[in-house]
Order: structure tokens, then C-alpha cells, then sequence
């Protein structure tokens, strides 16, 4: 291959047979398992925002809590304060808040790194929950605050619709359409000359100071779309659940956000993505299956680390490598 | 022509006078090499005009701007590039893309976030010439990770030298590298400092390399200059030998 020639864009087009198949899935499944897939595919753009950070610019966020939380509440807001149940204009509003509280945190973090980069997420993380926790007038403490199904490009849930059916359906497509842009602008930024800098400052940080790389200025773009990405992902979520409480804020939220990536993989482009879908799947059948299962998803991530470190994404290009190899 | 002069420059670490008043300079178009034992001082001085540390007083004086208190990212825009003594390539990245994203940055191309960089053909072609001229381009399409050490060297080069700087300050450039590719390495350097494009500054241990590319050597110790002179002025000067080898000349 002529390396000056742009590289196939392989990765792009093997895309599109999956979009195809999660097009027509809903014909197959239940719409349960269709719900199950639309959470699927909303933490799989939360993940997605979060391995612009871990996996692209080498830094690990404990508090992306805060973006989806904000993504969330901004929605219950805009309900609760102005009545108002269109889609856009809760996306607008996730993505504004959520936008807003990244700029603001990402400004106080991306000038440090590894440890104390995660605990200061963490901690700004936990200031969110705990005013959620405690100002119950305004968030309905740890009741939460409920989001009725909300009407989507204008067109408003026909009266006496089943919610599930909603869900499964219209909700889902919409989701989805969100998901695949999303998939779409996230692989263009990390091949765009903004996601080689971000790669050559997790690679060599000094060294890309030496480039000519801004490294605090573009760190914090990073966290402004990794904030967002996160955002718009509990702005999805919010009208799936029906409610948003605290615990979506708290710290351990965020460990299932990097729960997600490392599963799936923070090494390749597609880990988050599987992982986002995959932890939705087995949390749900462990739940479904064991009172111990915390204690079944604690097992599957040492498994992880142990033997799986670069994830499902990562372990299936080995063995398809080892496979052509063979050949 | 003076390209780079510094006044007075002067760093403390604690009580140590790392650099004590330096007063040095670097004419356009020439290979300077800087030398002294460990600890003279070489890699600080290079570190303060780099702007990787900050001076404690004195004036760093680029083409008659006072760059003191520039930012790195400001005196790169200047013209100021460098290589650090360990290889410091991207090594997730391809080897051309290394020299890529060098372009990039001196283009302010890298601020953009939704286009493709594999779409940008003038850069990648830019990429692969310098590649071409320092003899990787065959090793273009593999991952600068998988490089051997003398390659890694050379790569650090070009992305330092992609960034067309008026001066390149190149910190043990055949160090860890062997015999057999130190030469290749000194002679793209000599080679791109004798077409006129970059005036270099060598920091080096090797006397060989030393004596046999550079026009001018400085020699420090202690943190101070103990000589200034053309490679036959520096290899009689009875000092310099006392003090780095510990023989005089006649001996």
C-alpha cells in the first residue's frame, strides 16, 4: 500500500452491515430485548465519549457520572420547570449542561494527570451527587425526578400507546439514528489531525509539547467531548428509565462507565461499543439470575484484568489475526 | 549572522549553579556542538533556550527577540525546535504519521477535528519526503514503536526537523545507537545544515562524531563556558583536554 494514500476506510464500511442488522433487529426480538439493546446503545455512546479520554489521550476519568447525571437532570428540568416533553429540546438541553460542567471541570483536571487526575474527577463527580443527594426541593433528593415519555420531532405519543411499545419502537430507531451519528463523528475526530495530537499526547506528552501540541488546551477539548458524548447518553437514557435519581451521579456510576470500556476494549475504536452493550446484557442476566450479582460482575472483571486486558475488542482482532496467520 | 544569543543566563537548582551567567551564542547556518562531562550543564542550557525550564535571570535573545519567558509553543513558532537524549517518538502512531502530525502542528492543522488526517495528501506526501531524506521511507507504513533504536533516532529528527525551525537543538543524537548508525545519522544532520535550511546545535559525548561534523564546539564545565573555538582551536586548547580528559595535548 502506497502509505501516502488515505487508508481504506474498511473500518467505515464494515459498519454498515451492523447498522443494518440493529435496523431490522426489533423485527426479531422482543421488544423487551429491544430496550435492553436501546441501554445498550446509549452507554455504548457514553463509553464511546470516555474513550476519547482513557484510550485516545491517556486519561482515566472516575467521574463521567457528572455528564451523564447532567445529560439526566437537564431533561427532568426542562420537564419539571417548563413543561416541556420534546426530544430536542431535552438533547439541547443535555448537551448544553453537560457541555457547560465539562468545560468546567475539564478546565481544573487536564492539568494533571494518571492518579491525580482520576481522583480530581471523582471528587468534582461527588460535589454533583451530593448536591443532588441533599437539595431534594430541587432534584427530588433520592426520590428522583420522573420524565414522562416525550415526543419525538414533534410528534407526540398517540394516547393509550403501551409505553413499551413506544420504547421498543419509535424510542429505539430514534436511539439509534443518535447512536450511529455519534459512531460516525467520534471515528472522524479520532482520525482527524485533532485525534493524531491527542494520540501523540498520550503517547509522549513532553515530546508532543515539543511538536507544537498544546497539551493542556487540547486535553480539555478532549473532556469537552467527552463530556458531551457522556451528556447526550443520560439525556437518551433518562426517557428510557422514566427516572432520574442520584445514584447516576455517584462515583460508582462511573466506575460502570469504565467498566464498559474495559470490557469491550479502550484499545480499539469498536471496544466501547461492544463493551457498552455487552455490561448491559450481563448485569441485567446477573441480576436476573443471582442475588449475588455484584458480587458475578466483581468475578468477571478480575477475569478481565487478568486474562482479557485488552478486552473483547482486542482478544477477537488476536485470535482473527492468529486465524489469517494460520491460514 | 547571530541566530541565538543568550545574556547572562543563569539556573539555580537548589544550591547548585546548574548554569552561572552564560553568555553564548549560535551563528545562522552552522553545526555547533556543545560539549562537557556529566554535569557541565549542556542539557540545561538547551532545556532554558527550549523553554523547558525557566530561566532564573539572564536574557535569551532569538533572532533579536527576547524569547526568555516565550512559551515552548511560542518559541517553536519562532523557530526553536529540538530532540531530547532519550528517543521520544510516538510510538502508537505509524512512523509516518510521527512527521505527519509535526506538519500538522506547524500548519495549525491540528485544531481540526472533523476531517480525516489520512485525507490530507500535500501533508502525507510533505511527510514521506522528509522521511525519504532521512532514509526511512521505507519503514513509512510501520509503527514508530517497531523501529530499531538507530531508526527511532533518526525519526526523532525528522519530526523535530518537519517543523522547518530556523534552529535545531539535537541532545545526544547518536547516543545508545551503534557504531555503524552513528554516521548515517550525523550525515542527514551535516547534510541538511550544509543545504542551508537549519542552523544545529549538538549536544554530544562522542569526540569522533564531534571533531570529525561540527564547525564550532563549545565546551562547558560546571555549569559555565570554558571554551569557544573552530574543532582545531578546541583540540589544542590545553585547558579543554585537562579538564575532559585529563591529559594535556602534548601528552
Amino acid at each position: 500500500m502506497n502509505p501516502i494514500q488515505a487508508p481504506p476506510k474498511r473500518a467505515l464500511l464494515s459498519a454498515i452491515p451492523v447498522a443494518v442488522i440493529l435496523f431490522f433487529l426489533p423485527l426479531l426480538i422482543t421488544p423487551y430485548h429491544v430496550t435492553l439493546l436501546a441501554y445498550g446503545l446509549i452507554f455504548a455512546i457514553a463509553a464511546l465519549g470516555f474513550n476519547l479520554l482513557l484510550g485516545y489521550t491517556g486519561l482515566l476519568s472516575f467521574g463521567h457520572s457528572a455528564y451523564f447525571g447532567m445529560g439526566a437532570y437537564a431533561v427532568a428540568f426542562i420537564v419539571k420547570y417548563l413543561n416541556i416533553t420534546s426530544m430536542e429540546v431535552f438533547l439541547l438541553g443535555g448537551i448544553l449542561a453537560s457541555a457547560a460542567i465539562a468545560a468546567l471541570f475539564g478546565f481544573l483536571c487536564v492539568r494533571y494527570t494518571r492518579i491525580f487526575f482520576g481522583i480530581l474527577t471523582l471528587a468534582l463527580s461527588q460535589v454533583l451527587w451530593s448536591l443532588a443527594f441533599k437539595f431534594y426541593w430541587v432534584t427530588g433528593g433520592t426520590d428522583g425526578l420522573r420524565v414522562p415519555t416525550p415526543s419525538l420531532l414533534g410528534v407526540q405519543n398517540p394516547a393509550g400507546e403501551d409505553k413499551m411499545i413506544f420504547l421498543a419502537h419509535r424510542y429505539y430507531y430514534y436511539v439509534l439514528v443518535i447512536f450511529l451519528v455519534g459512531v460516525a463523528v467520534m471515528w472522524v475526530i479520532v482520525h482527524s489531525p485533532f485525534g493524531k495530537a491527542l494520540q501523540a499526547i498520550r503517547d509522549n506528552e513532553t515530546r508532543a509539547e515539543f511538536v507544537g501540541v498544546q497539551v493542556w488546551r487540547y486535553r480539555w477539548v478532549a473532556f469537552l467531548v467527552s463530556g458531551i458524548y457522556t451528556g447526550v447518553a443520560g439525556t437518551l437514557w433518562v426517557p428510557l428509565n422514566g427516572l432520574t435519581t442520584p445514584d447516576i451521579l455517584h462515583w460508582t456510576f462511573s466506575g460502570k462507565i469504565v467498566f464498559f470500556t474495559v470490557l469491550g476494549g479502550f484499545q480499539t475504536f469498536m471496544g466501547p461499543i461492544i463493551g457498552g452493550v455487552a455490561y448491559n446484557y450481563l448485569e441485567t442476566y446477573a441480576v436476573g439470575h443471582t442475588v449475588y450479582w455484584q458480587m458475578v460482575l466483581g468475578v468477571v472483571l478480575v477475569l478481565l484484568v487478568l486474562v482479557l486486558p485488552t478486552g473483547i475488542a482486542g482478544t477477537a482482532g488476536r485470535l482473527v489475526l492468529r486465524l489469517r496467520r494460520a491460514a | 549572522m547571530v541566530l541565538l544569543e543568550t545574556k547572562s543566563l543563569t539556573k539555580y537548582f537548589g544550591d547548585t549553579h546548574a548554569i552561572d551567567h552564560v553568555d553564548f551564542s549560535v551563528a545562522q547556518g552552522e553545526l555547533l556542538a556543545l560539549i562537557g562531562s556529566n554535569g557541565a550543564g549542556k542539557t540545561t542550557l538547551v532545556n532554558l533556550i527550549s523553554g523547558l525550564l525557566r530561566a532564573d535571570s539572564g536574557t535569551i535573545l532569538f533572532q533579536g527577540t527576547d524569547v526568555t519567558v516565550m512559551s515552548v509553543h511560542d518559541r517553536i513558532r519562532a523557530g526553536i525546535a529540538r530532540s531530547f537524549q532519550l528517543v521520544t517518538v510516538f510510538d502508537q502512531l505509524g512512523t509516518l504519521d510521527n512527521v505527519v502530525l509535526a506538519i500538522f502542528s506547524r500548519e495549525g492543522k491540528t485544531r481540526r477535528l472533523l476531517s480525516l488526517a489520512s485525507s490530507d495528501h500535500p501533508v502525507r506526501e510533505e511527510a514521506f519526503e522528509v522521511l525519504r531524506e532521512f532514509g526511512l521511507d521505507g519503514k513509512a507504513s510501520q509503527p514508530a514503536g517497531g523501529l530499531s533504536q538507530g531508526e527511532r533516532k533518526l525519526l526523532d529528527v525528522a519530526v523535530a526537523y518537519a517543523l522547518r525551525p530556523k534552529l535545531l537543538f539535537l541532545d545526544e543524537p547518536t547516543s545508545g545507537v551503534s557504531t555503524r548508525e552513528k554516521a548515517p545519522i550525523m550525515d542527514v544532520i551535516t547534510s541538511i545544515v550544509r543545504s542551508g535550511k537549519i542552523t544545529a546545535v549538538i549536544i554530544e559525548h562522542d569526540m569522533d562524531v564531534v571533531f570529525r561534523y561540527s564547525d564550532r564546539i563549545v565546551v562547558m564545565h560546571e555549569g559555565t563556558i570554558l571554551a569557544d573555538g573552530r574543532p582545531d582551536e578546541i583540540r589544542r586548547n590545553e585547558q579543554v583536554t585537562i579538564t575532559l580528559l585529563g591529559t594535556s595535548p602534548s601528552q
